[in-house]
């Protein structure tokens, strides 16, 4: 079978769109996490999806006036208020009796998610609104230039958490928003990688299904954030999965699974070495940077299976 | 039909009767009563609405964004510090062209903290692109709630619109009010039909970065849809007296007594009606007095006020808010607008609450009078 066969077939498989509503030409840097993301996430919203976006690299680069890369209508209101504007956006659909034909997305960052939106995708969750939420995650706040936000993980160098002589980068670990989110009790969490990009699909249609909120986290190499060569990006996110950094799970009705479970997990210094943003950790370091890994990895392992976040329901 | 309501609760009867679909509702004194009252509409079954409790006034701005441009009629009610956090997206709104509407039941703003009425919250927004009306009775906040729909969706303004009202002077006071019929108000304010909306069988995209190639003739359409907003305002006002019989002066400003007073004082909000019952006692002495009622800040309707002021030989201008380190917003605007040879005397007042007593609007105008007037903070 030739590669374009190949390919063609395996687009059947995963009953992939091959409409490109976040189209190509858009100004996104070489080897973008987010970019890829959002181009396959819009293959599984289609055409019937309105997106609201937050303030960040990936507005910047899709909608430079006149221009606009999206093939689906399209918003941009502020930074930290996505999950209010799509709130907004569901009620109207609601009373103009459109809700059940519109997949409605709220795309942010992690400084848009984790940060400065955090109170507002909650109010959004507890309120019940229909929609998903996506966050795609670089760990960084990519568009003002890589400081450092609450998904920037221990140790890691950023523009305001330096690797300095006296402090060694970012010092407090990442906040766990998956599992906060699921915390709310809605009915849909998952986490996705560009690396596993079936994986992102499959989920993608499961969040849109939901009647209610649903929220995706993305895994998004930064090639400037983290400073890793442009052609490494789906490299690493895979070796996030691989290393167990970034786990691929679900949580349904409160209940997690894991999409892959990882027996034998890689060394953290593999997927270390090839980034700048950690290059300057000693062996003592990695080894503690280890430790919050296999911490975070075993507590999901232990609420495997058990419904663990609708007790409150 | 006639009935005794609380000036927030008119507020809300306006919206009503605007047909207002989602009302994304935070809650802030004194504005509370207009979102109870709005919540009770809906739940009741009286109201055919989506109401939003959101976690923030933010957010609540922000979800009128995302309702407004979905294509619903939008509509919220804030104060205060909750104006003052919804800020940042103040200028988004307008700039987006949205057409919402807004009740301010004006406070001032912390620190020291205090729930009383200025119009420190409003007045500082004032060249954030939305049009801002003042209105004096419960009445008029009715009817400025169903005119602010009809001159925010008109194509050739497509902008949002406050309605300012005193926060517990004016919000808080019951008074006779004259509830207009459904089916006028329908006639007068047709169903919210845009032109642009997230429309998933036309995709448009709102919000995009404007680099510096651009950025000016968004800015600039801004400006000329604010300066065309004078007519439609006036237009709305008589439109409106036509089918409700009530007109508020133009619809910009509302002289009183003014045919051949030499002495005036300008002014917005409740202290109108204060400076009204004063004018009507020192012309009863044979006083050659009058009142400018300032219905709109912005749009600032220049061309009215300079005719208003030309035959005048003192102007007092009762300024509710202060630019700390400057003077009265209101006097500045004033000072550019009026002819040169105005005296224009400036009149702090009213901040947090004082109130601004007729003995106060007594001494005002007995200071302009004088040869050399001075202006003071009315403490």
């Amino acid at each position: 079978m030739t590669e374009e066969k190949k390919l063609q077939n395996s687009e059947k498989i995963a009953g992939l769109n091959s409409e490109e509503l976040f189209s190509s030409g858009h100004r996104a840097c070489a080897g973008c996490g987010e970019a890829l993301t959002l181009r396959h996430i819009m293959k599984a919203a289609g055409r019937n999806a309105i997106v609201v976006a937050a303030t960040g690299c990936m507005e910047v680069v899709s909608t430079p006036f006149p221009q606009t890369a999206w093939g689906v209508p399209f918003i941009h209101v502020a930074f930290e208020n996505i999950a209010a504007v799509a709130s907004g956006i569901d009620s109207a659909l609601k009373m103009q009796k459109k809700r059940q034909e519109i997949n409605l997305l709220a795309i942010g960052g992690d400084g848009s998610s984790f940060d400065i939106g955090f109170g507002s995708l909650s109010g959004a969750l507890e309120r019940g609104h229909k929609f998903t939420y996506v966050c795609t995650d670089t760990e960084v706040y990519s568009n003002t230039g890589a400081q450092r936000s609450g998904a920037t993980p221990f140790l890691a160098n950023t523009t305001t958490s330096p690797a300095g002589k006296k402090i060694h980068g970012k010092i407090e670990p990442k906040k766990p928003l998956p599992l906060i989110v699921a915390s709310h009790g809605i009915k849909y969490v998952a986490t996705v990688s560009i690396a596993n990009f079936f994986d992102l699909q499959n989920k993608m249609h499961k969040a849109l299904a939901i009647d209610g909120p649903s929220f995706v986290i993305a895994y998004c190499p930064c090639p400037i954030g983290w400073q890793h060569d442009n052609s490494q990006t789906i490299n690493l996110a895979r070796l996030a999965v691989q290393t167990r950094v970034f786990p691929l799970y679900e949580i349904e009705n409160g209940v997690l699974t894991f999409s892959q479970k990882i027996d034998e997990p890689k060394p953290l210094k593999d997927y270390f070495q090839l980034q700048g943003r950690f290059k300057h950790l000693s062996e003592e370091e990695i080894v503690q940077a280890q430790a919050y890994v296999n911490a975070r990895y075993e507590f999901l392992l232990g609420i495997e299976g058990k419904k663990s976040f609708d007790v409150l329901y | 039909m006639k009935k005794i309501e609380e000036s927030s609760i008119a507020v809300a009867i306006g919206a009503k009767l605007a047909r207002v679909q989602v009302c994304p509702m935070y809650p802030i004194t004194p504005s509370t009563h207009i979102q109870e009252q709005i919540a009770e509409f809906i739940n009741n079954g009286e109201l055919e609405a989506e109401l939003i409790n959101v976690e923030s006034e933010h957010s609540a701005l922000s979800a009128c964004i995302g309702a407004a441009a979905a294509g619903s009629r939008a509509f919220t009610a804030t104060s205060s510090q909750g104006f003052a956090l919804m800020f940042e997206v103040l200028p988004i709104t307008s700039g987006l062209r949205l057409p919402i509407v807004m009740a301010v039941a004006n406070r001032s703003l912390s620190a020291p903290i205090n729930i009383w009425n200025d119009h420190s919250d409003a007045v500082s927004a004032r060249d954030q692109g939305w049009i801002q009306l003042y209105v004096e009775s419960g009445q008029e906040a009715l009817d400025a709630t169903i005119q602010a729909f009809k001159i925010a969706e008109d194509k050739k303004v497509q902008l949002p619109v406050m309605v300012n009202l005193d926060g517990f002077s004016l919000t808080h006071v019951f008074e006779e009010i004259d509830i207009p019929e459904e089916k006028q108000v329908d006639s007068f304010l047709p169903a919210y039909k845009p032109e642009h909306f997230l429309d998933i069988k036309n995709p448009k995209t709102f919000g995009p970065i404007a680099f510096p190639d651009s950025f000016m003739e968004f800015k600039k359409m801004q400006q000329e849809a604010m300066l065309e907003s004078l007519e439609i305002i006036k237009k709305t006002n008589s439109d409106f007296a036509k089918k409700f019989g009530r007109s508020y002066g133009n619809g910009l400003i509302e002289l009183y007594r003014m045919n051949d007073a030499k002495f005036a004082v300008i002014a917005m909000g409740t202290a109108c009606g204060t400076a009204r019952v004063v004018v009507d006692e020192l012309r009863a002495k044979g006083k050659k007095v009058g009142l400018i009622k300032l219905r709109c800040l912005r749009p600032m309707p220049v061309k009215d006020l300079q005719n208003a002021t030309k035959n005048l030989k003192a102007l007092a201008v009762i300024d509710r808010h202060v630019s700390l380190g400057f003077e009265g917003p209101l006097f500045s605007d004033l000072k550019s607008i009026a002819k040169e040879n105005l005296k224009i005397i400036d009149f702090i007042a009213g901040l947090g609450g004082r109130d601004v007593s007729m003995k106060h609007i007594h001494r005002v105008f007995e200071e302009i009078q004088k040869a050399k007037p001075k202006g003071s903070w009315l403490l």
